[in-house]
């Protein structure tokens, strides 16, 4: 069928996506279960019933992993969900994950001829609903092959890539640094965007396929790199970008100054929002400050409230039409009643006697030219100083490359820390490793890291594959 | 693999604590340190590796707080829910010659390996250990027998000298040529050794133990500025040269937590040390 734009009646009635319950803002501020909270079967049919099946869906080229969106969708019409499951997990391993935390508003669902004329397909919500609702008992694969693969890093890059070549066969080993499986998704999101029960269920089916996996190994400290790259016939880097980057401003290492991943890793990964039932604590006064505009910011901002602060500001140096996060949880931050200061860029922190932080000295920005990313630049205004008291800051601006790579002997690295790939194959300067996700591109997104290891995994397969046959030449 | 077959009371509040993992050992150098987590619900904890012989390694710890007082109550055949290492960079291990090696209160289990390796690599060593009392003064006979001479002193004099490990440091500075210091104990203790290196223009090693949670670089709960430069003490240490440290701000950060932990004088030994 066309998208038909005339008929009046569909156009009418299914303007808007079909709603998802929510915790209403001021219970939610209280707890951390989760804000958004899925469709019910209902919802899914009715949601689903919108898609118009378009002959040339373009929904599909938005996605990073091509899911086939339009078939997944027609099996839910039918009620035939686990079909639609299935039709998803064929590309896309983690669609819990993925319908949770994709930008769908910049992806899939940009792309859907309905937003033209009203809301697109609740592309990601159906895709939650059925990681959610099916689950489909993945098996050891037929095919065997005799190579061994190691993938370093447990996040969604090197969980894609491990899956895609254990379907091919090999003999698949995760290592992973920290006690459990997920990367960001683990360590970074919080329970109420990402409940960790559910990043457990859908990294506990890669055992039912037989990948190996061996947590509490930093590879490059607690096994030399040089190790795998001799036992193992082809190596995938996933390791992400985890290193917390500082502004350096005066005063960054005052106490009640602190990173973003620090407040995210003891909340997410160490339930510190639990304490003192779980032993490790965490840091939150009645005021506080979060610099930056991203998905981090947002996350530690929502988290603040959560563990009981009750004013959060977020400080950006650009308007909130430059702000990169999700759609959604920019919303949802603004719901919880955080609150915003645009133009405005922290420039020292200001201790007291004990050397605590006590206020935060700023100055006012005005947007210049567009630089080279097609943003407006944010310029200083002069003389534009100002003081605001704060009990503490946290700095959310982005992470870089984890200076454990150093180890990683005889890789060839960019001059901003990255690993330096083949862009098409994914291969790096040694032969039999690979790499992608957040340590090539820098911080990124899900879905993007998911796209890279599905890439590496088949030139993978293509370079063992070459390497076979020259053996049996 | 982390199953504790030894753990012993070995000095006031003191615990050593052998466990079986056979990777680690293969791969560690003296230096470098481990992050264990108890269970579940414990916190991780940082800890420097003693010793590691035939798939066993051996760390000291100390009751301060609640995470290692949970660990000094484990029993033979209790298992670490999660142990990662070796963590962090080892030790510049060289030929310097004189060396002085100074460990305070539980800091002599860190600097043990260390000092072993340096005997081994040919140099000479003088150490020193520090102590509130004789019943917390540790491993002084492992000391004794790589040492040329080994110094005691505690705060109350109920063991060697009455006063502190600077005060002989101070006296052997003047009547010798040392090259090189080596100082792990109370950042209080290594930022006043580090003065005196810096007076005498001799270098000074340290190891930083501040506040960390994943250890691996990726918090930066253990920054400090080295040479005004920010630095994760995990991944960019935990050693680095004394003089280079921004010692106040550092002591200052390892309170940030305070109003969450426990005071550490709740604690009672429950073993008795006094036997020592
Ligand atoms: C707080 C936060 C919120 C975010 N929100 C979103 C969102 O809503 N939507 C979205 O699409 N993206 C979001 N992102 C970005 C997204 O999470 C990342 O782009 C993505 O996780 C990158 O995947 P990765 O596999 O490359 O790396 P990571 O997820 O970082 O995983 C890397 C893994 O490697 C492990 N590792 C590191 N070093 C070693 C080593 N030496 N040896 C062994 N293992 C190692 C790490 O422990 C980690 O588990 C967010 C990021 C953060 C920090
Ligand atoms: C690289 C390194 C090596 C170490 N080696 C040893 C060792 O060999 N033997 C030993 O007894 N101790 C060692 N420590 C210190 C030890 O990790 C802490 O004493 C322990 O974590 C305190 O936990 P707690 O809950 O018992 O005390 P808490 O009540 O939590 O804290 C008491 C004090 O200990 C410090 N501390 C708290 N949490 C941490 C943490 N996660 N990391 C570091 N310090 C912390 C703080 O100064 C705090 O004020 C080392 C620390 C580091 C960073
Ligand atoms: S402990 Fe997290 S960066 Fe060092």
């Amino acid at each position: 069928m066309q998208p038909n734009i005339n008929a009046g009646v569909i156009v009418m009635q299914n303007r808007n996506k079909t709603k998802m319950k929510i915790q209403d803002p001021e219970a939610r501020i209280k707890n951390f279960r989760e804000v958004a909270l899925g469709y019910s079967f209902e919802d899914a049919k009715e949601e689903a019933q919108r898609c118009l099946n378009c002959k040339n869906p373009q929904c599909i080229s938005g996605c990073p992993v091509n899911v086939d969106i339009r078939g997944f969708i027609q099996e839910i019409k039918k009620g035939n969900f686990e079909n639609a499951l299935k039709i998803i997990k064929n590309t896309n391993g983690l669609p819990a994950i993925c319908g949770r935390v994709c930008p769908q508003e910049k992806q899939c669902e940009e792309r859907c001829v309905l937003g033209k004329i009203g809301e697109p397909v609740a592309i990601g919500r159906l895709e939650r609903f059925l990681g959610d609702n099916f689950s489909i008992r993945t098996e050891p694969p037929s095919k065997k092959r005799e190579e061994k693969i190691a993938i370093i890093g447990g996040g969604p890059s090197g969980i894609t890539a491990a899956i895609d070549l254990r379907k091919e066969g090999f003999d698949v080993t995760i290592f992973e640094a920290f006690p459990k499986l997920g990367g960001v998704l683990l360590y970074g999101i919080p329970q109420f965007r990402l409940p960790k029960e559910i990043v457990e269920t859908e990294t506990n089916e890669l055992k039912n396929l037989g990948i190996k996996i061996e947590t509490n190994h930093i590879i490059g400290r607690s096994l030399p790199f040089e190790k795998i790259v001799e036992e193992y016939d082809a190596i995938y880097i996933g390791i992400g970008a985890g290193a917390p980057r500082f502004m350096g401003i005066p005063g960054t290492n005052l106490k009640n100054v602190f990173s973003s991943s620090e407040i995210l890793t003891r909340v997410n990964l160490m339930k510190a929002y639990e304490f003192p039932e779980y032993g490790t604590p965490v840091f939150c006064k009645e005021k506080a400050a979060v610099i930056g505009a991203g998905n981090v910011t947002m996350d530690v901002a929502r988290t603040l409230k959560r563990l009981g602060a009750e004013e959060v500001t977020i400080i950006y140096r650009r308007t909130e039409n430059e702000v990169p996060a999700r759609k959604e949880e920019f919303d949802h931050a603004r719901e919880e009643g955080v609150n915003f200061l645009w133009l405005t860029q922290p420039i020292e922190y200001l201790p007291d006697e004990t050397k605590t932080l006590k206020a935060i000295k700023c100055i006012k920005m005005e947007l210049g030219e567009p630089d080279s990313s097609g943003r407006r630049k944010p310029i200083p205004i002069e003389g534009s100083e100002f003081i605001l008291d704060f009990q503490m800051v946290v700095e959310a601006i982005g992470q870089k490359s984890n200076s454990v790579l150093k180890a990683f002997e005889g890789l060839q690295l960019n001059k901003w820390g990255y690993i330096d790939v083949n862009e098409e194959t994914l291969q790096t300067n040694i032969e039999n490793v690979f790499a992608g996700g957040d340590i090539v591109t820098g911080s990124a997104t899900v879905i993007l890291a998911m796209g890279a290891g599905k890439k590496a995994a088949e030139s993978i397969l293509a370079f063992l594959n070459e390497k076979k046959e020259v053996k049996t030449l | 693999m982390n199953e504790i077959i030894e753990i012993n009371c070995i000095a006031n509040l003191t615990y050593e604590i052998i466990f079986c993992n056979g990777e680690i050992c293969e791969n560690s150098k003296p230096g470098q340190f481990l992050i264990l987590q108890k269970d579940e619900f414990s916190e991780r904890v940082p800890l420097t590796i003693v010793n590691c012989e035939d798939g066993k390694v051996r760390v000291i710890i100390k009751v301060v707080g609640r995470s290692s007082l949970e660990i000094s109550e484990m029993k033979v055949g209790d298992s670490f829910k999660n142990v990662v290492g070796p963590l962090g960079n080892h030790s510049e291990i060289r030929k310097y010659g004189n060396i002085v090696c100074i460990g305070g209160g539980v800091g002599a289990a860190p600097l043990l390996p260390v000092t072993r390796e340096l005997k081994k690599t040919g140099n000479k060593i003088i150490s020193i250990l520090g102590a509130a009392d004789a019943n917390s003064l540790i491993l002084d006979d492992e000391f004794e027998k790589i040492s040329e001479k080994l110094y005691i002193t505690t705060n109350d004099g109920s063991k060697g000298k009455k006063g502190f490990v600077t005060d002989i440091l101070k006296e052997l500075l003047k009547e010798k040529k040392v090259d090189i210091i080596w100082a792990i104990g109370p950042m209080i203790m290594m930022r006043e050794v580090t003065k005196l290196s810096v007076e005498n223009a001799v270098p000074c090693w340290v190891s930083l133990n501040p506040i960390m949670v994943d250890g691996t670089g990726m918090c930066g709960a253990c920054r400090v500025h080295i040479k005004n430069e920010i630095k994760f003490a995990c991944v960019d240490g935990p050693e680095f040269s004394g003089a280079d440290v921004n010692w106040d701000e550092l002591i200052s950060r390892l309170s940030q937590y305070r109003d969450q932990e426990k005071s550490a004088t709740e604690y009672k030994c429950r073993c008795d040390s006094n036997a020592k």
